[in-house]
Parts: C-alpha cells; structure tokens; sequence
C-alpha cells in the first residue's frame, strides 16, 4: 500500500495538469456548499426543536397538520435532493473532465 | 431433562409478552393463540433462510481470495449496493422503534428518522467516492493511507471492534426479545438461531452472500412497509391531514379515558402534532443531532459498503439509491405510526387489560398494525421480514468485524503485510466464529439489561473516533499519525465515559441517584476533542514519522480526487 508505487509517473503528470487544480478547487466548493446547506438545514431543524418547538406545533390554517409535519419531512427531501443534485453534476461535468485528466496521464 | 425446561420457558415467554394471566384457562388460551399465530411467521421465516442458504452455497463457490471475501470482488453494482445499504442500514430497531415512538408521541419520532438520513449527503459530499479511491477492505486502509500502519491499525482495529461490538449486543438482545415473542421460542434459542445463521451466511458465503441476504431483506422490508402504508393512507381517502386529525381525536379519548379533564386531554392529543418531550434540552438536542448525523459517517460497517463497487462513480451512485430508499422507508415508517395509533389503539385485541398497554410491549406497535391490516398471514410475513432484518444487519457487523482483525490486526500488524490471502482468509474465518460465539454469549448475558442506549453509543463513538480520524487523513495535508492516534482515541474515551456517567446508564442502568453528566448525548464534546486533538497533536509534531507522514499527502490526494492507482474489480 505504498502511496507511490501505483503509476506514480501518471500522478506526477496529474500534479502538473493545471485542469487537474481547476476541477480539484470546483469540486470540493461544490461539496463544501452543499455539506454546509445540509448542515444548515438540519441543525436549523435541530435548533427549532430545542428553542421554538411552539412554531412547529402551529397548525397549517385550519387543518390538523402542523408546521413541524412538512418541515421535518422537507429535512429528509432536502437530504435526498441534494444528493441527487451532486450525482448528477458529478457525472455531468465532474467526470468527463476526470476522465480527459487521467487518459492523459495514464497513456 | 428438556420438557420442565420447556414448561418454565413457555411460562416465561407467556409472562414476558405481557399477556393476560388471570386463570389458567386464559393463559393455555393465550398460549394456544400465540402458537396459531405463529405458524404462518415460521413457515415464512423458514422459506427466507432456506432461500437465503441457497444464496450462500451459490456464494461459496464464488468465493476464493481475500477480496471475494471481504468485498465480492468489487463486483457489486452501485444500485445493489445502494439496496445493500439500505438492507443494512434499516435495522429492526428503527423499524419497530420508530413505529413505536410515533405510535407513543406521535411527531418526535420523525426528529429521530431526519437524524438517522441526513448523515447519508455528507457521506456521499465528503467521504464515498475518496473511500473508494483509497481503500480496498477496511477502512483502517484509507486512515492509514499515508501513516504508519501499525499504531494507526491498531487505532481504527480497535474502535472498528468496539462500534461492531455495541452494535451486535444490542441487535442481538432485540432478536431474542423479538423472535420469543414472535415465534414463541424460548429467548436463548433465538440468539443461537441468529447467531448460527449468521455465521453460515459470513463464513461460506463472505461478502457475496452477506450483500444479498442484505438486498433481499431491503426489498421485502420495504415491500411490507408499502403496503402498511398504502392501506392506512387507503382506509382515510389518501388525506394525511384526516388521518392525523382521527390520531389526535384518538389520543384525546384515550387521555379523557385515563383520567385527564377535557382541556388537558385536548392538550395531549394535539401534542403529538409537535415536538414534545423527546429533546428536553439544547445541549441534548445539538449533540444527539451531531452523533447521528457524524456517526453514520463512521460507522465501520456502512464504510466497508463502499469497496464492494468497482469504482467511485459507482460508490456515489449507491448512496444515491441508499439515500432514496432509506428516506422512502423513513416516510413510510411515519405513516404507519400514525396509523397505529388509530387502527392499533383502539383495538381491544392489541391491548393489555392490566396494564392498558401494547400487548407484548411498547416496540409492537407496528406488528399489530400489520394484524389488524392483512390478518394472520400477513403479521406473519412481517415477522419473517423483522427476523430477516436482523439477520442482515448482524451479518454486515460480523464481516466488518472480522475483517478488522484479519486484515488491520493480524496481515497488516502481525504480519507486516507478508501474509498470504489463504492466511489471511483462514484468520478471517475463524474471527467470525469467536465473533459469533461472543455474541451469543454477551446476547445472552444482556437479556434483562436495558440496552436501548448501545447503539446511540456505537453512533456517538462512530462519530468521536472515526469520522474525525478519517476526515483530516483524508483532507488535511499537516495530519500525522500520532495526530490520529492521539486524536482518535481521546475521542473513542471521552464518549465512551462521558455515555458511562450519562443519565441512561449512570441512573437507569447503573441505579444512581443523579447522573455525573447531564446531557443525553456525549458527542458535542467528544467530537470536537478528537478533531482538536488530532489539530494540535499534528501541528506540534516534529518526529521523523510526521516529516514522512506531510509528505506522503499529495500523491494520496491525487490518488484520493481521481482514482489513479485505486485497486478495481477483481476478474470474476
């Protein structure tokens, strides 16, 4: 398992690849971003639920159902929207771009 | 010698389902019910395993070397995976329980079904497609990556063993309880049961018949859960907001029933429409969020999930398909507790006259939903499935737990990595099988514990130990091993004693006064020590290892960004 052995002339051509750098610096704002929504999101969740849990029991108008129904819901929709939304950038334009990088490197 | 055993252990059984005993005749009339009941249950259940064992003797043939074993091959395509994943994640406990808290309070098992998904996006963001890249069994073969194995190994070894270790007791303790009351077979017989199953499914079939038995239970818990769900939305005209408001016109009878004037009994009904007393504190609240959601991304067994596809694009298309399901199975869930709640509650049948409880515990609430929808037949097909659910989840524990003895403990430590793969794999084998008599015996000891707070204490050292050990060897370039070491395990201690002095085990379980630690949860202060400590460990570091470790980071994060190098799938 040394870091080295595998292909290490194609992982130096990859750390000189300024297309490498590029999609690297894209990709992890990407998955920063929405790491940080997702927390967001379910901490504020979270948050809502320690300190202002009368908000959430607030009936939608005159129905039964509460605030708390759809947001607790929309958490778990949020969860799977979003993991949607990354696979589908990631194999959209993350992968072409990975694959010309390590065609390139590998020859 | 075997039949007065019996008499007693069906005595037990009887008193242990709650069920009436006020005459003889009622109890022998309880008894005979519980047996009609069950046939059904283990005729299914006996077309599962039978079905399942098919699957492993098919497997036993596919599986030849180590990566067989611990990982089919890397044969796995991304949408079994994202099933296997989800098999293995929706155990018993959140399907009965989650049910259950609902059924009792209504709205705040959903704060507990949005916890248990929300660690599923921050996988896939930071973590799955870089496991694929870098490891091939273990996920000590990613920490370790660029460290020195030994301490690191030891490190990930040990936590992996203790995650596993908690995880199991608990499942296995909820098999016996469940499968007695089920099937009506004595407790120590349901341990064995799983646990024999268990170990055939692991041993012969390795990660091939593990991933299958696991896809199976998914598709049939989900089928199961589909049609609960379908029929109580079916019985209120497809409108939630009607079925709610008859779970809340329910639960204000029943208060009105115990006692409660009518204000305070409207007061209760209306209080499962909200967050109630789940979450008494925000301290509590943040910190039991943070170990479900930072835990999921630790645990040892769900990370192992990730080498069984061949590349990264397919490991993130699995979390996908995990996240889907997972989430699908969560809002089904949802609905059949409110549906128990209308069609459960008001039921005689379902009912404990002495107590005015469930029948056969609090965690029941789905089973009899299922009664009380498709009858005998169908109760007895979720049973099946509830059994099935445990088996698969037992049997990922094992492989992970096996495979960090055979490969961190033994071929990396011991060895030095000169163990050959048949050496490895007879090592690997034979864990299994101290696993399983381990469990056995500790399912057995556990009986009468209380031991609803393991697995929210596998999840909190998942999430002090691993998570942030992995996270920083991963992404950030100053990490060193004695950074990770130090880290890690500060982390695994403070959140192992911080949940000793908690109130569930230091005053619950332990029958102290007042706990020594108040909040519920300890991973908002065991978290953050870990990735403190691994930060000022590291940075203060200046031994020739750290020197070795710094420079070891770019070449591991090329290979980590974009697979150069990452081991594939084996030719099958």
């Amino acid at each position: 398992m040394d870091p080295a052995e595998p292909a290490g002339g194609a992982l130096q051509r990859v750390a000189e690849d300024p297309r490498y750098h590029a999609l690297v610096a894209r990709r992890s704002r990407f998955s920063w971003t929405l790491t940080g929504v997702m927390l967001a999101v379910f901490f504020g969740y979270i948050l809502a639920i320690a300190f202002r849990k009368d908000l959430l029991a607030t009936p939608i108008g005159n129905h039964v159902t509460t605030w708390g129904i759809p947001v607790g819901l929309g958490v778990i929709l949020v969860g799977i929207a979003l993991t949607g939304i990354y696979v589908s950038r990631a194999n959209r334009e993350f992968d072409p771009l990975l694959q010309a990088i390590r065609k390139d490197a590998e020859q | 010698m075997i039949a007065p055993f019996r008499m007693t252990r069906w005595a037990a059984v009887v008193s242990a389902c709650c069920l009436p005993l006020p005459a003889l005749a009622d109890a022998l009339t309880q008894e005979t019910r519980q047996q009609a009941v069950n046939w059904p249950a283990i005729l299914m259940f006996g077309a599962f395993v039978l079905c399942t064992l098919m699957i492993t003797r098919w497997a036993a043939g596919k599986t030849r070397t180590t990566a067989d074993f611990y990982t089919a091959g890397g044969g796995i395509t991304g949408f079994q995976n994202g099933l296997a994943i989800a098999g293995d994640y929706m155990s018993a406990a959140s399907f009965l329980g989650i049910s259950a808290q609902i059924f009792a309070d209504g709205y705040d098992g959903l704060i507990y079904s949005t916890g248990f998904l929300v660690g599923w996006p921050i996988i896939l963001f930071l973590l799955a497609e870089r496991l694929r890249n870098l490891g091939r069994y273990t996920f000590a073969d990613v920490a370790s990556f660029r460290f020195a194995q030994t301490p690191v190994r030891l490190f990930a070894a040990f936590s992996t063993l203790a995650v596993v270790l908690f995880y199991l007791i608990a499942q296995m303790v909820g098999a016996g309880q469940l499968i007695k009351l089920l099937f009506g077979l004595p407790y120590s017989y349901a341990v064995v049961i799983v646990g024999v199953l268990m170990t055939l499914y692991v041993l012969f079939g390795g990660m091939i018949a593990t991933t299958w038995v696991q896809i199976i239970k998914a598709v049939l818990l989900l089928g199961c859960a589909t049609v609960m769900a379908f029929a109580v939305m079916a019985s209120f005209g497809f409108s939630p907001d009607a079925l709610f408001a008859k779970a809340v016109e329910v639960k204000t009878m029943l208060a009105g029933q115990a006692g409660a004037d009518p204000a305070s009994a409207a007061a209760k009904g209306r209080s499962i429409m909200g967050p109630g007393n789940f979450i008494k504190d925000p301290i509590s609240a943040i910190s039991f969020g943070m170990a479900l959601m930072f835990g999921t991304a630790g645990l040892p067994h769900i990370m192992m999930r990730f080498f069984t596809v061949p590349d990264a694009k397919a490991a993130r298309k699995s979390v996908l398909w995990a996240t889907g399901w997972i989430g699908y199975f969560y809002l089904l869930t949802f609905i059949i507790g409110f549906g128990a709640i209308v069609m459960v509650a008001t039921e005689p049948a379902f009912l404990d006259p002495l107590t005015g409880g469930l029948r056969g515990g609090s965690n029941m609430a789905a089973l009899h939903l299922a009664d009380a929808i498709g009858g005998n037949l169908f109760l007895g097909f979720v049973c099946a499935v509830a059994f099935a659910t445990i088996l698969a989840v037992v049997s990922g524990l094992t492989l992970a737990g096996a495979s960090a003895v055979s490969h961190d403990l033994y071929a990396s430590v011991l060895r030095k990595g000169q163990a050959s793969s048949a050496e490895e794999l007879r090592i690997s084998r034979r864990t299994v099988l101290v696993l399983a008599a381990i469990a056995i015996v500790l399912g057995i000891l556990f009986e009468k514990q209380n031991v609803a707070f393991m697995v929210s204490l596998a999840f909190a050292l998942a999430a002090s130990g691993n998570f942030p050990v992995l996270l920083l060897s991963v992404l950030w370039k100053g990490c060193t091993t004695r950074g990770v070491v130090w880290g890690g395990s500060l982390g695994l201690a403070l959140a192992l004693v911080l949940t000793v002095l908690s109130p569930t085990v230091w005053v619950t379980v332990l029958g102290n006064a007042e706990p020594v630690f108040p909040y519920s949860s300890p991973t908002l202060f065991s978290m953050p020590l870990a990735f403190f400590t691994i930060w000022i460990v590291s940075l203060l570091d200046r031994s020739g290892r750290a020197a070795v470790d710094r420079s070891g980071y770019p070449a591991q994060r090329i290979r980590s960004e974009t697979g150069i190098g990452a081991a594939g799938a084996s030719a099958h």
